[in-house]
């Protein structure tokens, strides 16, 4: 019995107003499916229903981005940008007053727990909203030549893993651009996105400049091969990504960004901060259950301080709390599905089969849900699975390096090149390896820091685009 | 309560090598991680525990050139009872008072397990000869004081002679002739970087300190949630390193029970358990036992309470 | 211009005063002087702001602009935010004030208070995004990270425009602010109340004491105080008239002030960014790449 037990301190449900059922948000309103198709999503941690949802059918993909088009011809292109941009700060102040309703909704439907959709997820939502209002008048100073016009009608898929927050990436800079957007939120986190429906009817936004459609694959494959769509942005799989390139590859009209999966390396040096270190490591492949593209999944840490690493890394994780999303003490939540889980553990076991060692803290966990203990391999080597595959859940890979173009070697041995993080107290270090690292966000004695102002997008089979900062509205501009 | 010495190489340069080899603080990740432990959510039973631990730690102090034997007394007064409504109230660890006062209030709290802490070495500036310092120490121990709280000469420390910093707290130690234990005043205001703090931290308990404390409460900052995470570290890898526990006191700017908590935490996530207890961890405050006062009060009763029901010392 | 009869309620008059440190004191010097409409009615007495007062609020600009400069460019835009939104909930309220002041008719002066709260939103924009623009990596020959960044100047004191009262008030302060830098403005002669009436939108919106402090009184009387205080670091001459300019340019010139001398400007116009790049240094730092 710990001294000092920590009693449950749960957030409050009943913020969260769940509806029985959501329609598709077409054209300014709710409307159920054309064909009637609906599904349950869950709560990842209990495995209880949350709520019914309309499934968007081919019928539907047309309706919505009908009326994408036709908002963008009629009414948001011919908008002065200075009104478009304030229809932005608008829905950025409202995201700011509903901002504890959305995080216990994001929690509930997500699985993360509520400290980090409250101090994290929600607050980066607002703020993408909030930066990307100001540029809507200001594109002649962007970089891109006076009056750059924006594509059209985007379309827009987006993942599980930060539900409200990947829709702030891409919607916040689509609308200030003047694009008008048609979004499939993934299949197992819709309604933060129907809620975001709901704000842009409070903003009084024009009906058809934001359509959201429920749905799984086949939505998302139907939306992204819409002919009516001038731009298309994707970030999930890089298996799916690929699928997508394929297929505008064929419309060659279309722009195309992706945002892909990672195997980011970690890289620890003899002279970094230890504890600090410790907590970027941590908070690089645990933070948000591992499910981040651009996790720390591979910790490179140099040998001549690898039993004191190690041994720091396994005291910290000591103290990790794993459970209920929706108590604030919690550090560690629920895997998003069983399907994630599933994946988890067979890599995992991989991991075993392979000869790395396997290590968790102790770690009690809840009977219902799905749910995996942080877990560290060590003993692992560049030709494991678990080295090269993403698992995307909360495994980290141990392997060591001698020297820093060693660690630069391994580093950047993987199709992927999303992200990398550097930890050594000496400057000239750090600038040395960012420059040689291949990846497209470099952290230096931090990691998984996001700021609307700052891009992010990845190198190789990580993708290709960036989102956020002067370099993110490329994206959706015709230049 | 006596602890062997550590001594590195009697070379002044191998102790300052030491000390600038320890690894260094990145100020934001370490502020970061205060903040998220300063989150943390601590309600009913937790609430409950941490409230009687935290006033079971305090040292309850009184550093003032207005005290004055009535001050004293009514200090002591309140250490030994301090809710008037509730005898079951824990007591504090100890009374923190100036040393030519350290008589009275050894008198006043005799037999009661509260301790005497009394300041020393020309406190809190600490600028005066060595003889006086050591003369200080002595004078305390003699009137009573069963704990010392000295400082260290954060000029020497600032100016890179470690050796005359290490060298004063051991002679402040050999003073205390095994009758009182010694906490190490750091000054960590005055250090200003976390690196700093590091190397104090190490630098005084490699010279025998039994506690390593924040600050004199004279200065601005004084304790504050990175400071004592980075000291709290710091014990932690020396008791892994040299097999010795030493404590930690925060002192000054700690007035609220969220506070204290908050400060709880911090231990029980970083140097562990062990050191949950006033054995090892102390706070230096004195408006802060009536804001837990007030909280335990609110915790048992469900109503909010106000300053008229505790008594002012 | 008396009534013939009392009317059936009297309204309660506003006084208007100096905003310093973002406290309302009237003048040390307790004068004040009359402010007419366009017509030489009377509107209201406002203080008649002392040299003492123009030192007062350089620094109280000095003491407040450490603070402002280090909050986050996130933080400062959604503060000026704020403004934009109060300033929108005084719609009516300084339609009226500007009307008065400057004889417009009802149709104008409503336009010219939308296109400064707008102007108030388009600047609050810029705080997070100046840098992109102007910053930069620079790619310099040799082993070598090189980067420049804009910072504020730090104090600039601000002689606002005398005919449009308040766009006109709100085009040559926003842009000081917005990058970090704390400003005394001088009001309008003429016209100084829509600036006053700005003023208690300030102290009510999150915007810290003494990042913008407001003087009314004679131009060049108290110009000259600003433009030769050793403590400020730049002036934007836009409402000194001719000669007086140039003298301020002078005395600008012994702490070598940054001078910004603008032509004649057409308030409605979009504003562009030297207003801003004005108030702001560049910063270049190097740093060795290597193992």
């Amino acid at each position: 019995m710990p001294k000092f037990e920590y009693a449950p301190a749960p957030e409050s449900r009943a913020i969260a107003h769940i509806k029985e059922s959501y329609g598709l948000f077409i054209d300014g309103e709710f409307t159920p499916s054309t064909d009637g198709g609906a599904f349950k999503t869950i709560s990842p941690a209990t495995e209880e229903v949350l709520a019914e949802v309309a499934e968007a059918g081919p019928a539907d993909v047309d309706r919505a981005v009908t009326a994408a088009r036709t908002a963008y011809d009629r009414t948001w292109s011919a908008l002065p940008a200075k009104e478009r941009g304030k229809y932005l700060f608008r829905i950025a102040r409202i995201i700011q007053e509903r901002s504890r309703e959305l995080a216990v909704l994001e929690s509930l439907d997500n699985g993360k727990p509520i400290r980090e959709s409250r101090d994290v997820d929600i607050p980066l939502v607002a703020a993408h909203f909030f930066y990307h209002a100001g540029w809507a008048d200001k594109l002649d100073y962007a970089g891109y030549g006076p009056a750059p016009r924006p594509l059209g009608v985007a379309g827009q898929v987006i993942p599980w893993n930060f539900p409200l927050l990947m829709l702030a990436w891409k919607i916040a800079p689509a609308l200030a651009c003047g694009n008008t957007v048609v979004l499939k939120p993934a299949e197992t986190t819709p309604l933060t996105a129907l809620t975001f429906a709901e704000i842009c009817q409070q903003a009084d936004l024009p009906p058809g400049v934001v359509n959201i459609l429920t749905g799984a694959g086949d939505t998302g494959q139907a939306l992204v091969s819409h002919p009516g769509i001038d731009k298309v942005a994707f970030t999930g799989s890089t298996e799916v990504g690929k699928e997508i390139a394929r297929t505008c590859a064929t419309q060659p009209g279309k722009k195309l960004t992706l945002e892909l999966g990672g195997k980011a390396a970690n890289i620890v040096f003899e002279d970094a901060p230890v504890d600090q270190a410790v907590e970027g490591i941590v908070n690089g492949i645990f933070f948000n259950q591992g499910h981040v593209c651009c996790a720390g999944s591979r910790l490179l840490v140099q040998e001549s301080v690898y039993e004191q690493v190690l041994a720091a890394l396994q005291r910290r994780l000591t103290t990790l709390r794993l459970g209920d999303p929706l108590d604030k003490n919690t550090d560690v939540g629920a895997i998003n599905s069983a399907a994630q889980l599933a994946k988890i553990r067979e890599l995992s076991e991989a991991g075993e089969a392979e000869g790395a060692q396997r290590w968790s803290p102790p770690c009690e966990l809840p009977v219902k849900g799905f749910w995996f203990p942080p877990t560290v391999f060590t003993g692992v080597s560049q030709a494991h699975r678990i080295a090269r595959e993403e698992i995307f859940g909360p495994v980290l890979s141990v392997l060591t390096f001698r020297t820093p173009s060693e660690a630069v070697e391994k580093a950047n041995n993987t199709p992927y090149g999303l992200s990398a993080g550097v930890w050594t107290d000496k400057g000239s270090r750090i600038l040395w390896m960012a420059s040689r690292l291949r990846a497209g966000v470099v952290w230096a004695n931090t990691f998984n820091k996001f700021d609307p102002a700052s891009p992010f997008g990845g190198y190789k089979e990580s993708g290709y685009g960036r989102e956020g900062g002067r370099h993110g509205l490329e994206a959706y501009l015709d230049v | 309560m006596s602890a062997p010495v550590d001594t590195p190489a009697t070379a002044g340069s191998s102790l300052r090598e030491f000390l600038h080899g320890l690894p260094g603080v990145d100020q934001v990740g370490a502020e970061a991680r205060a903040a998220m432990l300063a989150s943390r959510s601590i309600k009913t039973t937790a609430k409950r525990w941490a409230l009687d631990t935290a006033i079971s730690m305090i040292d309850l102090t009184t550093l003032e050139g207005q005290d004055t034997p009535g001050k004293v007394r009514a200090m002591c007064a309140k250490a030994k009872r301090p809710d008037p409504a509730d005898p079951t109230a824990p007591r504090v660890a100890a009374v923190c008072i100036y040393p030519d006062l350290a008589h009275l209030a050894a008198a006043e709290v005799k037999g009661t397990g509260i301790h005497v802490a009394s300041v020393a070495t020309a406190f809190p500036s600490g600028r005066t000869s060595l003889e006086v310092k050591l003369a200080d120490a002595r004078y305390a121990v003699a009137a009573g004081a069963d704990e010392v709280d000295m400082v260290i000469d954060r000029g020497a420390f600032l100016a890179g002679d470690y050796r005359l910093v290490y060298d004063e707290i051991a002679a402040v130690r050999e003073a205390c002739e095994n009758q009182a234990h010694l906490k190490v005043i750091l000054e960590t205001g005055e250090l200003v970087t976390l690196d700093n703090v590091r190397r104090a931290s190490w630098l005084a308990m490699l010279a025998g300190a039994d506690f390593i404390k924040t600050s004199t409460g004279k200065v601005t900052p004084a304790a504050t949630l990175p400071v004592t995470l980075v000291m709290l570290e710091a014990v932690r890898d020396f008791r892994d390193a040299r097999g010795r526990q030493v404590g930690v006191k925060p002192a000054g700017g700690i007035r609220t029970a969220k506070d204290a908590i908050r400060y709880l935490v911090l231990v029980n996530e970083t140097a562990g358990e062990d050191w949950l207890d006033p054995r090892w961890f102390r706070f230096g405050a004195s408006s802060l036992l009536n804001d837990l006062l007030m909280q335990r009060t609110k915790l048992a009763t469900g109503r909010y309470s106000g300053p008229d029901y505790f008594t002012v010392d | 211009m008396s009534d013939t009869a009392a009317p059936a309620r009297l309204a309660v008059r506003k006084t208007y005063k100096l905003y310093i440190g973002g406290a309302f004191p009237r003048s040390e010097s307790g004068r004040s002087y009359l402010v007419t409409d366009h017509k030489g009615g009377f509107l209201a007495n406002a203080a008649l702001a002392s040299r003492k007062d123009a030192r007062d609020a350089v620094l109280a600009a000095r003491k407040a602009f450490g603070g402002w400069w280090a909050a986050t460019a996130y933080n400062r835009g959604q503060v000026l935010y704020r403004v934009a939104e109060l300033l929108e909930g005084r719609r009516a309220q300084f339609t009226a004030e500007v009307r008065a002041a400057e004889g417009l008719g009802a149709r104008q002066a409503e336009a010219v208070v939308d296109a400064a709260i707008d102007r108030w939103v388009w600047y609050a924009g810029w705080a997070d995004k100046i840098a992109q623009v102007r910053g930069a990596a620079n790619p310099v020959a040799g082993p070598f990270f090189n980067f420049s960044l804009p910072e504020p100047t730090g104090v600039v004191a601000v002689i606002a425009p005398q005919a449009s009262s308040l766009l006109g008030f709100v085009s040559v302060v926003a842009p000081a602010v917005v990058t970090g830098n704390a400003v005394v403005a001088l009001a309008s002669e003429r016209c100084p109340l829509p600036a006053v009436s700005l003023t208690e939108v300030l102290a009510t919106s999150d915007v810290p004491g003494g990042v913008v402090n407001v003087l009314t009184g004679r131009t060049a009387e108290v110009a000259p105080w600003l433009a030769s205080h050793m403590d400020v670091n730049a002036i934007d001459l836009t409402g000194a008239p001719g000669e007086l300019a140039g003298e301020l340019a002078i005395a600008a010139a012994e702490n070598l002030k940054r001078v910004l001398r603008p032509a004649d400007e057409d308030w409605t116009q979009p504003p562009g960014l030297n207003r801003m790049l004005a108030c702001l240094e560049t910063k270049t730092v190097w740093h060795p790449a290597g193992t």
